[in-house]
């Protein structure tokens, strides 16, 4: 234990996907396939220090009202502290119940972060914050069409994803299962059927607990992994980071190389051929 | 009465968007800030023009951690 506290996160937990391995969202090309988002970080010190160890290039925010006097304070100082880390900004929409509420507040951080692209979530049940399909697929259509570039929070029916991509989603962000559960990848069969069922980028999104729930997402076929609440509540959120990354590569590298098939009984990796008889 | 962000606040009709970000003490050239009015976007560029009508719902939103 002592030892494992003592790691250091260096480049030697770093990237060990293959060189020149990139994800491509509506023209953007990243070398990482990891997506962070910021909400939870119990600081601005620790959500930059998360986005340094995850090697992402790409950070969620949300929009809130501001109080008067400029509260929070903290959302000038987020949006440099993301500038500074030389990452691009995702805007969401969370909390969003109707599709009018959504692509009004897509309207709005298009204004306040300058940039077309919009993580689009409307939320069909408060209990288990799964998506309303009906009205995530009628926002995604309108934004679209006013020249967003729509990344939708989905669920993971592959049908529904196949509808997204079809009116011009630039990505589909299907859940592994509910926002902040950590109860990691539900439904892995969903989603790789989900992955076949489309030609845009996968990127799992909600429910990643732990590193190798990322590492299954990756090894199901999805392009990338979106974490939030695993890294940001983690006892230490820069090493859980580093964890993801490497986690992201390492599923990435396992689908490449191709599993064995899974069987119900062993089958020797020794021959018996040559064996020894001892009377 | 103008209400801003859910609250009514002591800005006149008539005067701008800009009128509000101030008396809210925000820079109005600060990154991450987006401005509705009557559940419309008013565009940065229109901040200083637009005047705000009577009894307009206003919503100041800013960059906040989430998702």
């Amino acid at each position: 234990m002592d030892e494992l506290a003592s790691m250091q996160l260096t480049a030697a937990a770093g990237p060990v996907a293959a060189e020149g391995d990139t994800l491509t969202i509506a023209g953007r090309t990243m070398r990482s396939r990891l997506v962070l988002g910021s909400g939870g970080f119990p600081s601005l010190e620790l959500l930059s220090e998360a986005v340094a160890a995850s090697g992402c290039e790409l950070v969620t925010v949300a929009l809130r009202r501001v109080l008067a006097g400029g509260e929070p304070k903290a959302g000038g100082s987020l949006v440099d502290v993301l500038s500074a880390a030389g990452v691009g900004v995702l805007p969401n929409t969370a909390g969003c119940r109707t599709a009018r509420d959504a692509m009004l507040t897509a309207r709005l951080a298009r204004e306040a972060f300058a940039t077309d692209w919009i993580k689009l979530e409307v939320i069909g049940d408060e209990d288990t914050l799964l998506p309303d399909a009906p009205e995530l697929l009628r926002a995604a259509e309108e934004l679209i069409d006013e020249g967003f570039v729509v990344l939708p929070y989905t669920t993971d029916d592959p049908v529904l994803a196949r509808r997204l991509a079809d009116v011009g989603c630039a990505a589909v962000m299907p859940l592994g299962s509910p926002i902040g559960s950590g109860m990691g990848v539900c439904n892995p069969y969903n989603i790789a059927l989900l992955r076949e069922a489309v030609d845009v980028p996968v990127v799992l999104d909600a429910g990643v607990g732990t590193a190798s729930d990322a590492a299954l997402a990756m090894e199901l076929g999805c392009d990338g992994v979106m974490v939030a609440s695993a890294i940001a509540r983690a006892r230490d959120p820069a090493r859980m980071a580093a964890a993801m990354r490497a986690a992201v590569d390492a599923g990435r590298l396992a689908r490449a190389a191709g599993r064995i098939p899974r069987r119900r009984y062993a089958t020797p990796s020794t021959p018996d051929e040559g064996l020894a008889d001892f009377g | 009465m103008i209400l801003l962000n859910g609250q009514s606040a002591d800005v006149q009709a008539g005067e701008p968007v800009s009128a509000i970000l101030r008396h809210m003490g925000l820079d109005p050239d600060a990154r991450g800030v987006a401005v509705a009015v009557d559940g419309e976007v008013v565009p940065r560029a229109q901040w200083d023009s637009f005047a705000l009508p009577e009894d307009a719902r206003v919503e100041v939103l800013g960059a906040m951690q989430g998702g």
